[in-house]
């Protein structure tokens, strides 16, 4: 959120102002498209890498509180990726650890102040949701071949249902990429609006004298509760676009 | 669960927040901005860049250390199981090597048992035939004192009482005072 957009002139509350783009770099950023979004992407990225370069560098047998961090990590995303897609899964780990980073520091680092939500626009969330949907129907022709189109008609199904079944499950097939990416993005949102809102009654009330600036303390504390609220939301939805998408790949490998 | 609070918070600032905010719509929905594009553009550069990355260098380096750790741990699991191995052994032949000693021991000891058993067995029976021989010796000793001594017994009597005769009558009849001791003495 950006603290200092977060009041208008007035007694409005600029809620959504917090996720415009604008270009960095100056007129070097405009021409190249490239706002303070892929900025925080690359800061996200690169907080990643150095976590992980940094607290692998001792190499130890018995590692360091860093080291273990860097090795939680690596186990958690590659224990939920083999015992979700099955033996395939180590293929496809690397994928989803940067799925679930790509996600989780870019929902952590939007928490901080003056920084930005990248996960907070549906474009984003929308391709990240697009590339995964995609590379599910690539690798499941890698699998299985055309035979994946079986899939649209459950096994077991009597013929006769088939020009009802068939629609539902491609609408539902189709429909992925879409809830996924929405659920990201309106967690996101609401998350940050809600922040931006009780963030600007604060201000509103103080501006009210005395009086406001005791009551003033209510949105601050209800603030401190939604940080760690949001803290838990954007673990859980990276947890869940990670899931998600290792569900999917099961059924692209699956035969 | 947590999701009803969290949604009708969302909702309560959104109806308090008068026209302006919601008018103006959501940028994430301006798709005229070509900031917006260019973030999903940008995007993709830099999360292929960060997969790359993940899945060429920082992975790898995570999985090389934790294979080795594997190894470690497995191979010095194994020597400590060869070396538990090997003291079971050596822990086994000290076993055996004291049970077969406590063995030799126990039939050495009953053998110098029944050797001195035998021995003193064999002492005994000696010095009982030789106290039997000596009893005997004795026992033919005593007989012939006694007999010596009985037969002479007369003799002693008989010249015994011819002295006693004679200082009593001064006279004595040798055959007489034979005769009378015999009497006496029988």
């Amino acid at each position: 959120m950006t603290g200092e957009a977060s009041v208008a002139a007035g007694s409005t509350i600029d809620a959504l102002g917090q996720f415009e783009l604008h270009p960095v770099l100056g007129h070097l950023g405009e021409a190249l498209r490239f706002s303070q979004s892929p900025l925080f992407m690359l800061i996200a990225a690169a907080v990643v890498l150095v976590f992980l370069y940094v607290g692998m560098r001792p190499a130890a047998v018995v590692p360091g509180r860093l080291q273990a961090a860097a090795e939680i990590s690596y186990d958690f995303v590659h224990d939920l990726a083999v015992s979700t897609i099955g033996e395939n899964g180590a293929t496809f780990f690397p994928f989803v650890f940067a799925i679930f980073f790509f996600i989780l520091a870019g929902n952590y680092l939007g928490l901080l102040p003056f920084s930005f939500t990248y996960t907070s626009h549906i474009a984003v969330t929308f391709g990240l949701a697009i590339m995964v949907f995609v590379i599910s129907i690539l690798a499941s022709i890698r699998f299985q071949g055309v035979g994946f189109l079986k899939h649209f008609l459950p096994a077991g199904t009597p013929v006769w249902l088939a020009p009802l079944l068939v629609p539902i499950e491609i609408i539902s097939f189709l429909s992925r990429p879409v809830s996924l990416s929405i659920r990201l993005f309106a967690n996101m949102v609401a998350g940050h609006v809600l922040l931006e809102v009780f963030a600007g009654f604060t201000i509103m009330l103080a501006g009210l004298g005395a009086f406001g600036h005791v009551l003033a303390v209510a949105p601050i504390a209800i603030n401190v509760a939604l940080t760690a609220l949001e803290l838990l939301v954007g673990v859980l939805q990276a947890y869940v676009f990670a899931i998600l998408t290792c569900i999917y790949l099961r059924e692209a490998v699956a035969h | 669960m947590y999701r009803t609070p969290r949604l009708f918070l969302f909702a309560a600032p959104l109806a308090a927040v008068p026209g302006r905010a919601v008018a103006a719509g959501m940028p994430q929905l301006n798709f005229h901005d070509p900031l917006l594009i260019g973030q999903v553009v940008w995007g993709a550069v830099i999360f292929g860049g960060f997969y790359l990355a993940l899945s060429r260098f920082a992975l790898p380096r995570v999985e090389r250390v934790l294979t080795n750790r594997r190894t470690r741990i497995q191979s010095d699991l194994d020597v400590a199981r060869k070396a538990k191995a090997e003291a079971d052994r050596a822990s086994a032949e000290l076993l055996s090597a004291r049970h077969e000693a406590a063995e030799q021991a126990r039939a050495h000891v009953e053998r110098i048992q029944s050797e001195a058993r035998a021995s003193a067995d064999a002492h005994a029976a000696e010095t009982a035939k030789r106290l039997e021989t000596e009893i005997a010796n004795a026992e033919t000793r005593i007989t012939q004192s006694r007999e010596q001594a009985l037969s002479s017994l007369s003799e002693i009597a008989t010249s015994t009482t011819q002295d006693l005769v004679t200082r009593l009558i001064g006279t004595q009849d040798e055959q007489t005072v034979a005769s009378a001791v015999k009497r006496v003495s029988a």
